[in-house]
C-alpha cells in the first residue's frame, strides 16, 4: 500500500470539544498537521446526534445523520477526538438506515472513512509524537466504553503515549464505565455517582497526578467528581499531551 | 411476583446505602468476571462456539412450533405428559392440579426462574402444600422470606453472618455451633435431606428441552435437582417455550457456553437428562413425569424486534459485568430478572409503562453484550426500548422536548453555532474563575453527583472562524 503523501483530513470537532474544551480540537489539528495531514474543519458541523439517539429520540437522529453524511462526504478521512462519536458514525449510522439502501450505502461509505484520532494516528499514519513528552508526571488512562468496545481502542493511545515517552500506570478496572453514559448521569445520579466515585478512587489509588482519556464526556464527568471530592487529579484529553499543549488549564481548573 | 420496577432508583439508593452489602457486591463485581474470563479463555474458540450456538438458536426460534411439537411427541412417547400454560396463573393451576391429583402434601423444589416468574411457591403454599426450596441459595432466600437477587446465585446478597443468624433463628440448633460455611452447608444439607425423602412431588426447572429425544437437561452444582427428581413419586419440569433445542449436541454446545459464562468452570458438578417416568426395569425414578411449558408473552416477542432476547440462557454474566447491577443490586430491579437481561425482559414480559425505569438503567457501556454467550445485543435492545418509551410518550415530557429541541437545533448549523456561542460565553464568564459549578439550573442531575466543568472560553467554532478570518486577511494584505 502506498502512503498518501498528505492525507486530506476533515476534523469532526464533536460538540463537547466545540463547547467545553476547544483546546482538544486545536490539539487534534496540531497533531494531525504534525503527522503530515492537510486538515479542514467543515463549518456546517454541529453534533453527531448521539444524545437523542441514545435517549430514544431515534427518529430525530436520522436527519442529523443525513446532514453529517452530506457534510463529510467529500473527505477521504474523517477524524474525531472521541471514541463514542466515531462509534456513532461507524456503527450506528449504518444501522439507522437499515431500511433505506441509498442512505445506508452512503452511511457505510462514511463509516469506512471515519477514524477515532488515536486509532488514525497509530494505525493509518504510524505517527511518532515528538513533542508530547511528559516524563515528570505520573499518568493513568481511562478506557472509554464506546471506543473500547465498539472500535477496539485500547492499545492505540497507549502506544502513542509510550512513543511520546509517557509512562502509563494502569488503574484497576480501567475498562469499566465511569458512570457518564450520556443522559444516564443526569437521569440516575445516584448510580452514576457511585460509578464515578469508584472510577476516581481507582485512578487516585495509582498515585497518578493526571488522568487521560479519549472521550470528553467521561473526562468532564471524572473531572467534575474530582472537583467535588477535592481530589488532586488533573484531567485532560490524551491529544493535549500528545500535541504537547499542556500550558492551558486542565479540565475544570479555574483561572 | 409483584412488580416494583418503577421504584428502581429508590431501591438502588437504599441498596447502595448499606455499606457492607455494597462492598460485597463490589467484590463479586471483580471476582465473577475474573473467573468467567479465565474459563472462557480455557474454552478455546469461545467466539466460534458462540456463533455456532447462535445459528442453532436462531434457527430453532424461527421454527419454534415445529420443535416444540417434536419435543411434545417425544415426551409422550417416553411416557410423560406435556402441559401448555399461556401465563403464570395457568402454569400454577396446572401444577396445583397435578399435586392434588397425586394427593401430595409435600413438594420439593429445585431452582427454577420460571417458577419465580409465576410465583408458584406462594400459590402452592396458599393451597396448603408444604413447599421446600432445595437449592441452597433458594433455600436461604425462602427461609429469609426474600426473593432471589441474582439468577444464578439467589442469595448472593446475604453475608455469611446473615445466613448464620438466619439458621440460628429458623433451625433447631440446640447447642450446636455454625463456625464456618462448611458447617452451615452441612446444617442445610441435614435439614433438606428430610425434605427430599418426604416430598411427594418434585418440581425442577430446565436449562434445555431437547426436541429429538424429549429429554430435559438440568445443570446443578449441588445435586439437589437429581434428588428432587428421582425420590418423589411425581416429577414436574417447569420451563418456558424458548428453551427448546433440536438435538442433544445442541444442548451440550450451549452447556459449555452457559457453564463457563455462569460460574467460570468448564462443567457443573451435575448435568442431568430427564426422560420420563420410571420404566418397568428401572430401579428408581418417579412414577409420573410432567413438563409444563410457559409462554407468558414469549410468543409475542417471537418474530419481532426483540426475538434475540429469547436466546438468553440465564447465565448471569451480564449481571456480573454490569456496573449498574453491581451498584444497584438485584432487588432494585423490582421483579424476577435483574441486570441487563432483566432490563430487557421485564418490560417485555410485564409492561413498558410499569418498568420504564429499567431500559434507562444503562450507560451503554457494552460490557454485557461483549460477554453474553448468546451474543444478544443487549445495549441495542435497551436503546430500542428507550425509543419505544420516547415514541409512546412514556419518557417524561421535559426529556422528550429537550431531546427534540436539541435534535432540531443540531440540524440548523448557523442557529446552533449562534445559540451555543451565546450560552457558552455566558457559562464561561460565570464559571471561569473557579473552573467548576457546584450547582447549575437545568443540570441538577449532573450536579447532584459532581461539579460541572465550566467551558474553557469561546466555542471552538467561534475561535476557529476568527483565526480563519485573520489568516485570510493576512494573506490578502501580503498579496
Amino acid at each position: 500500500m502506498t502512503k498518501d503523501p498528505a492525507p486530506h483530513v476533515a476534523l469532526f470537532v464533536t460538540c463537547l470539544a466545540d463547547l467545553f474544551r476547544p483546546s482538544v480540537a486545536f490539539a487534534s489539528i496540531a497533531l494531525l498537521e504534525q503527522a503530515g495531514c492537510t486538515v479542514e474543519v467543515p463549518g456546517q458541523q454541529t453534533c453527531c446526534g448521539q444524545p437523542g439517539y441514545n435517549s430514544g429520540a431515534v427518529e430525530a437522529s436520522r436527519p442529523i445523520a443525513r446532514s453529517v453524511i452530506e457534510t463529510f462526504e467529500p473527505y477521504p478521512y474523517v477524524v474525531l477526538p472521541s471514541g463514542s462519536c466515531a462509534g456513532m458514525l461507524k456503527k450506528h449510522y449504518p444501522a439507522l438506515f437499515a431500511d433505506d439502501p441509498d442512505w445506508q450505502q452512503r452511511a457505510q461509505g462514511l463509516a469506512a472513512r471515519t477514524w477515532e484520532i488515536t486509532s488514525f494516528l497509530s494505525e493509518v499514519l504510524d505517527f511518532q509524537p515528538d513533542n508530547g513528552a511528559l516524563t515528570e508526571t505520573s499518568v493513568t488512562y481511562h478506557d472509554s466504553c464506546a471506543g473500547l468496545r465498539e472500535l477496539g481502542i485500547k492499545d492505540q493511545p497507549r502506544t502513542l503515549l509510550a512513543r511520546a515517552g509517557v509512562d502509563v500506570t494502569e488503574m484497576q478496572s480501567t475498562d469499566i464505565c465511569c458512570g457518564f453514559g450520556g443522559t444516564f448521569c443526569a437521569k440516575m445520579p445516584g448510580l452514576s455517582e457511585k460509578m464515578v466515585a469508584d472510577k476516581l478512587k481507582n485512578a487516585t489509588d495509582t498515585g497518578a497526578a493526571m488522568l487521560l482519556g479519549g472521550d470528553l464526556g467521561c473526562l468532564l464527568n471524572i473531572a467534575g467528581r474530582a472537583s467535588r471530592e477535592a481530589a488532586s487529579l488533573e484531567v485532560r484529553h490524551v491529544v493535549e499531551v500528545l500535541a504537547g499543549r499542556m500550558d492551558g488549564a486542565a479540565i475544570g481548573e479555574g483561572r | 411476583m409483584q412488580l416494583r420496577s418503577e421504584q428502581f432508583q429508590l431501591l438502588a439508593t437504599d441498596a447502595m446505602a448499606d455499606r457492607d452489602a455494597r462492598e460485597r457486591r463490589d467484590v463479586m463485581g471483580l471476582l465473577l468476571p475474573a473467573v468467567r474470563d479465565q474459563a472462557v479463555a480455557q474454552l478455546g474458540d469461545f467466539e466460534g462456539l458462540r456463533q455456532h450456538v447462535k445459528k442453532i438458536k436462531d434457527h430453532t426460534l424461527n421454527h419454534l412450533s415445529h420443535y416444540l411439537q417434536q419435543f411434545e411427541e417425544q415426551v409422550v412417547m417416553n411416557g410423560g405428559h406435556v402441559h401448555w400454560a399461556r401465563d403464570s396463573a395457568e402454569l400454577n393451576r396446572i401444577v396445583l392440579d397435578i399435586c392434588r391429583q397425586a394427593e401430595a402434601r409435600e413438594v420439593g423444589k429445585g431452582k427454577s426462574m420460571i417458577t419465580e416468574e409465576t410465583g408458584l411457591t406462594a400459590d402452592l403454599e396458599a393451597a396448603g402444600f408444604r413447599v421446600t426450596e432445595t437449592d441452597l441459595g433458594e433455600y436461604i432466600v425462602q427461609v429469609a422470606g426474600e426473593t432471589p437477587s441474582h439468577i444464578v446465585g439467589p442469595a448472593f446478597h446475604k453475608s455469611e453472618q446473615e445466613i448464620r443468624d438466619l439458621f440460628f433463628e429458623q433451625h433447631d440448633l440446640g447447642d450446636r455451633d455454625l463456625p464456618d460455611p462448611p458447617a452451615m452447608v452441612q446444617e442445610a444439607r441435614a435439614v433438606l435431606r428430610e425434605r427430599f425423602l418426604a416430598a411427594d412431588v418434585g418440581i425442577i426447572g430446565s436449562n434445555a428441552l431437547i426436541a429429538e429425544t424429549g429429554q430435559t437437561m438440568l445443570v446443578t452444582n449441588e445435586g439437589n435437582g437429581d434428588l428432587v427428581s428421582t425420590l418423589p413419586r411425581v416429577q414436574i419440569v417447569c420451563a418456558s417455550i424458548e428453551k427448546v433445542l433440536p438435538r442433544p449436541e445442541d444442548a451440550l454446545n450451549q452447556l459449555r457456553l452457559l457453564v463457563s459464562s455462569a460460574i467460570g468452570t468448564t462443567v457443573t458438578a451435575y448435568t442431568s437428562f430427564y426422560a420420563g417416568p420410571r420404566r418397568s426395569d428401572d430401579e428408581d425414578g418417579p412414577a409420573a413425569f410432567h413438563v409444563v411449558l410457559l409462554d407468558n408473552r414469549r410468543s409475542e416477542i417471537l418474530g419481532g424486534n426483540y426475538q434475540d432476547m429469547l436466546a438468553c440462557m440465564r447465565c448471569g454474566a451480564c449481571l456480573n459485568h454490569c456496573p449498574v447491577y453491581v451498584g444497584a443490586g438485584g432487588h432494585a430491579y423490582g421483579w424476577v430478572y435483574p441486570g441487563p437481561m432483566g432490563s430487557v425482559l421485564t418490560p417485555l414480559l410485564t409492561s413498558l409503562e410499569a418498568a420504564s425505569e429499567l431500559p434507562n438503567a444503562c450507560t451503554g457501556c457494552g460490557r454485557c453484550e461483549e460477554v453474553c454467550p448468546a451474543a444478544i445485543p443487549l445495549p441495542d435492545l435497551l436503546r430500542d426500548l428507550r425509543a419505544e418509551e420516547h415514541n409512546r410518550k412514556i419518557t417524561p415530557a421535559r426529556w422528550r422536548h429537550g431531546m427534540d429541541l436539541h435534535s432540531r437545533l443540531t440540524r440548523w448549523p448557523r442557529l446552533y453555532h449562534a445559540v451555543t456561542g451565546v450560552a457558552i460565553a455566558l457559562l464561561h464568564r460565570l464559571g471561569r474563575r473557579r473552573g467548576m459549578f457546584h450547582r447549575l439550573p437545568f443540570a441538577g442531575g449532573w450536579t447532584a453527583a459532581r461539579d460541572f466543568p465550566a467551558p474553557e472560553g469561546d466555542t471552538f467554532m467561534q475561535q476557529w472562524r476568527r483565526q480563519q478570518r485573520v489568516a485570510a486577511s493576512n494573506q490578502a494584505s501580503h498579496e
